[in-house]
């Protein structure tokens, strides 16, 4: 078996569009609608998270014929957590500033469906090469929609991207103001409604038939 | 050994847990110098922004140096005791008798002009608010505060550290007539008088927890703030 096949192949971009955990599978929109009002934490964000599912479903998938059935759960739990505070301390040692804007969030990446969601459903079952490729695509699919949400929620509601301001000053002397409501939680819910649509007018065989 | 039996199952779970715990601490003490480290220069970085001197993390270990001139430690009657202001946890000291508390004040000295820096710690919606005030000479006039929180809603609460937020405070006074009232926080634009700043929409409980914050850590410097009062 070659490391890309074209089976491989589609492990690691699958879930990038067709397979996407938040557009299809509708899984860790929690964190999506809390991380995205700026587009630097959405993207450290995506990051952790990639990290977190692609090494957890390896290590996952390296024991996988040694955890017991009965306990696999607590043992996934336990290996997630413990790689999610792995993070938190690296962020909180080299990347200070962005560890107190994602403040709780860092925690709560244990909390992300996607993660404990392709463990079970995958690397549980398969080799660890596949897994990784399973974990890093799905992470990717999760800071792809992250990204996007966050491009307009800043755009929209603080005129920066990356917390560089880039609708000129012209506009606001126009009466151009930002729009406050793109900064709070509903905003983000609707555009992720938004890509869920266009996503799906784009890839007609994913709606459900009558 | 017969891998689904109870004997198995526990003994996997106890080498796993070993395992794990191994490693976390590991990782623990290996980053916990460079995180105290961040903590500290944030420290320094924040006390320094209350008296509108702005620095990166990075270089705020040398202007700290710079512009604070003395650091003391005075209690509730306002008498100065010994002790190192820098590294004082407010926290812990908000929780002892009020009589025993070790209260630090840094003097900072910014243009030419005296400042005096007070740390204050209260509670939000979701966990502790800490911040510095500086007063000027006067010890009733606020020169500049900051404030910053563990995990107050990004946008909402979290708003008090923005300078929209901290830059209403400046030039309020903390003394009505000879009561020390600190900073009132008021509901929708009504703020009015030199002892009232707007809360944040969206973030009244943690706006009213800087106002109790204030009142309350002021409230302990009292005599302090009283002893060369006019």
């Amino acid at each position: 078996m070659t490391l890309f096949s074209s089976k491989n192949g589609q492990l690691l971009l699958g879930p990038l569009s067709k397979n996407n955990a938040i557009l299809v599978q509708i899984l860790g929109i929690c964190s999506a609608l809390a991380v995205t009002a700026k587009m630097e934490p959405a993207l450290v964000m995506g990051i952790s998270v990639t990290v977190v599912t692609a090494l957890s479903s390896v290590l996952l998938s390296l024991i996988r014929d040694i955890v017991p059935t009965r306990v696999r759960i607590i043992v996934q739990l336990v290996i997630v957590s413990m790689l999610v505070i792995i993070i938190d301390q690296l962020l909180k040692a080299f990347a200070y500033d962005v560890s107190k804007q994602l403040s709780v969030f860092v925690g709560l990446i244990i909390t992300n469906c996607i993660i404990m969601g392709r463990i079970e459903a995958f690397a549980l079952a398969n080799r660890p090469w596949p897994s990784l490729l399973d974990g890093i695509g799905n992470g990717l699919g999760y800071a792809l929609i992250l990204l996007i949400v966050a491009f307009f929620r800043e755009l929209l509601g603080s005129g920066t991207l990356f917390g560089v301001p880039v609708i000129p000053d012209l506009f606001y002397r126009w009466g151009y103001s930002n729009n406050g409501l793109m900064i709070l939680p509903p905003m983000a819910l609707i555009l992720v409604g938004i890509v869920i649509w266009v996503h799906r007018a784009k890839n007609k065989d994913l709606i459900e038939q009558q | 050994m017969n891998k689904e039996g109870n004997r198995y199952t526990f003994l996997f779970s106890v080498v796993m847990v070993l395992v794990v715990a191994i490693v976390l601490t590991l990782v623990s003490t290996g980053l916990q110098p460079r995180q105290n480290a961040n903590v500290e220069n944030e420290k320094r970085q924040n006390i320094l922004s209350s008296v509108k001197v702005n620095v990166s993390r990075e270089a705020s270990a040398g202007a700290f140096d710079t512009y604070i001139t003395r650091q003391i430690v005075v209690n509730s009657r306002g008498e100065e005791v010994a002790g190192d202001a820098f590294a004082i946890d407010m926290g812990k000291e908000m929780k002892k008798a009020p009589a025993e508390r070790l209260l630090p004040v840094f003097i900072a000295r910014v243009n030419g002009e005296t400042k005096y820096i007070f740390p204050t710690r209260g509670t939000g919606l979701w966990g502790p608010l800490w911040g510095y005030v500086s007063l000027n000479e006067d010890k009733n006039t606020i020169f500049g505060a900051v404030f910053d929180h563990k995990g107050e809603t990004p946008g909402l609460g979290a708003e008090i550290t923005h300078e929209e937020f901290r830059s209403q405070f400046d030039g309020k006074q903390i003394f009505e007539g000879d009561k020390l009232v600190a900073v009132r926080v008021e509901k929708g634009g009504k703020a009015a008088g030199p002892h009232e700043v707007d809360a944040i929409s969206g973030g009244t409980i943690t706006s009213k927890g800087v106002e109790a914050m204030l009142l309350d850590n002021l409230t302990c410097y009292e005599s302090f703030l009283r002893q060369t009062l006019p």
